[in-house]
């Protein structure tokens, strides 16, 4: 009996639980092995997380693949890519993703190196599918869909020849799917070992801040750009924002800028949302942009340039200052309670 | 104590800053009719190495891969501090993906260690503006067995053998504390990098690439032919030097698109195409219609 063909999801945890991102890797490898009649493994490493292996299989992993260590406890570079590396070399998965997070982009690279495999970033879209070169003709391949050169063009890439073929995605670009609490499956133990050149560097403090900025499952999001012009007027953004009980947002040029922190920002580089309502304020629409918020469900614009690229996504388009504006707007909104 | 670093740059078109002039018709983008910068954070990854330079003295290596016209991020180099200054160039490193790159790159590091001795530290950017990709990095790291600081903002010690690094993640800090040598990926918020100095863009006015020697002697007729000029920047260790694939050791199975695993199945430009959305005037009035029909449908 042929191996069925491995879709493997690197599984990445912090201080007890698994990163959304890894879970919405499982629901989109769930739809993948299934055009490939192959099965989703979790790569899970840490120390004492033993446990989150119930959770990877409510997500669609059939198997676990769980190393748990204490030079494992904490994520570092050379400990992680050993165990990994021994593993994708042993057991050939066809297909191997993991999140666009630090981690993601600081071990697939190291992985993809290390075993010769093409690797592609920040994919916004994964399917399986046909390719043609040189005379030969290749079935079933992991199309890699991402925006490339600054957003202006969309591109599919393969790998061909070697596997895994490699993909990072960030998260809320797929959809994270319903647990299904019956699903169960197989956790198979590995024993890493390591030498002292894998144990080189130690990790003297960690701060991690809790995302404070739930943007992913905010159903208003009022947004600002560079048009804001400053950190004292993004203050109109946040007062729009707690009035209609949304989340505020940023394009990567206001974070850039110092307007707002990184935690706000909706993009190819920032965050992927779909909010019931979106409302672009000072945005130019910037491909990069549009690729973070596009599938909104109603989108109005603001913008003192009627040329802005946001316009051509726009539902509702107000071709004017935002100081103005969104100070007509509460008042409006609020005067509707009369 | 001093520190021979090592830093891997990128000449890159400038995405940031795309105008109605780089347009095309189509409405996508010409590619060559963007101006060409040396990558921001591979400059903020400079100048973290001219600031160990300067604390703790020793030089400064930089490498660059590219077409002939990659020289020009070699010389901004050279003008904020640079030591010495390499060209890797082949055209059968053209079409290298991430996989491809790291390879030549890492041949290439492995001369420097011949020519110029071992280095303390690696460093580059964390990821280039035009491939996005923040790959380069830790895979040459992979590839010259190297253990790899991401994210890296500061350095906040750096002794024989040893050194202590500042991490800026997206939700918070981490300090990091590892042997050398070691490569670093350097994030645009470690660092102001300095202009070019004066002093030095005189000393190295004629800092140059074989290929750019024609146009030199149009501009110094004191130098009568490409051969004189040569010797007089040999002489004054000016000359920017130029390797090929082969002078590095490369096999060329693992450069270019040969030695690339990802291939572009197809690409398509992505034009802006107009559509319709209701419009509503900038006036009390207008704002007020269209908070109106949005409380009328729900969405307010």
């Amino acid at each position: 009996m042929e191996k069925k063909r491995e879709v493997w999801v690197f599984v990445e945890q912090e201080s007890g639980e698994i990163a959304p991102v890894s879970l919405e890797l499982l629901g989109k490898a769930q739809g993948l092995a299934a055009h490939l009649d192959g099965r989703v493994c979790a790569v899970l490493l840490g120390h004492g997380v033993a446990d989150l292996s119930e959770k990877a299989f409510h997500h669609g992993a059939e198997l676990v693949l769980l190393a748990e260590h204490p030079e494992l406890e904490t994520y570092r570079t050379l400990p992680y890519a050993r165990v990994v590396i021994e593993l994708v070399r042993a057991r050939q998965p066809y297909i191997f993703l993991l999140g666009a997070s630090p981690i993601g982009r600081d071990l697939a690279p190291r992985i993809a190196s290390a075993v010769s495999a093409g690797l592609t970033a920040d994919c916004t879209d994964l399917r399986i599918g046909d390719f043609e070169r040189l005379g030969q003709h290749y079935t079933d391949l992991l199309y890699q869909i991402r925006p490339a050169f600054g957003g202006n063009i969309i591109a599919t890439i393969v790998n061909p020849e070697m596997h895994p073929q490699m993909a990072t995605v960030r998260e809320g670009v797929m959809k994270l799917g319903r647990p299904e609490e019956t699903r169960h499956g197989v956790v198979e133990r590995i024993e890493p070992h390591f030498n002292s050149r894998e144990l080189v560097l130690q990790v003297l403090k960690r701060e991690m801040r809790l995302p404070g900025v739930n943007l992913k499952n905010a159903s208003v999001i009022v947004a600002g750009g560079m048009g804001v012009g400053s950190k004292e007027n993004f203050a109109l953004i946040h007062e729009l924002a707690a009035v209609l009980g949304g989340e505020v947002a940023g394009s990567r040029a206001a974070v850039d800028a110092g307007f707002v922190s990184a935690e706000h920002q909706v993009g190819q580089t920032g965050v992927t949302v779909r909010p019931r309502l979106y409302i672009a304020c000072g945005i130019s629409g910037a491909v990069q942009h549009r690729a973070g918020m596009d599938q909104s469900s109603n989108i109005i614009a603001i913008n003192t340039d009627p040329n802005a690229p946001i316009f051509q996504i726009a539902h509702y388009k107000i071709v004017g200052d935002l100081r103005k504006v969104i100070p007509q707007m509460i008042r409006a909104y609020r005067g509707n309670g009369e | 104590m001093s520190f021979h670093c090592v830093v891997l740059v990128k000449q890159v078109p400038d995405t940031g800053n795309i105008t109605g002039k780089a347009m095309k018709d189509d409405g996508t983008v010409n590619r060559a009719a963007l101006p060409a910068i040396l990558n921001p954070e591979d400059l903020n990854a400079l100048e973290m190495a001219l600031q160990v330079k300067d604390q703790y003295g020793g030089r400064v290596t930089v490498l660059t891969m590219g077409p002939p016209r990659a020289a020009e991020v070699l010389r901004e180099a050279l003008y904020r501090g640079a030591d010495r200054v390499i060209l890797l160039t082949d055209r059968n490193t053209a079409g290298s993906d991430t996989l491809a790159t790291s390879y030549a790159l890492k041949c290439a590091v492995e001369r420097i260690v011949k020519d110029l001795g071992a280095y303390d530290l690696v460093l580059c950017g964390r990821q280039a503006i035009d491939g996005d990709t923040a790959q380069v990095g830790p895979q040459v790291a992979e590839k010259l067995d190297l253990p790899q600081i991401t994210y890296a903002e500061s350095i906040e010690s750096l002794q024989d053998g040893e050194i202590v690094v500042r991490r800026a993640l997206p939700l918070g800090v981490e300090t990091v504390k590892c042997s050398l040598p070691c490569l670093l990926t350097v994030v645009g918020s470690a660092n102001h990098p300095r202009p070019p100095s004066a002093r030095r863009m005189m000393a190295y006015k004629l800092a140059a690439v074989p290929h750019e020697y024609s146009t030199l002697l149009e501009q110094w007729p004191e130098f009568e032919t490409e051969e004189m000029l040569d010797r007089y920047l040999a002489e004054r260790d000016q000359k920017i030097s130029v390797w090929s694939a082969a002078d590095v050791g490369a096999d060329y199975g693992r450069v270019g698109l040969a030695g690339s695993p990802t291939k572009v199945l197809k690409v398509h430009s992505v034009v802006l195409e107009a559509s319709g959305s209701k419009e509503f005037e900038a006036s009390p009035e207008g704002v007020a219609a269209l908070v109106q029909e949005l409380v009328e449908d729900y969405l307010f």
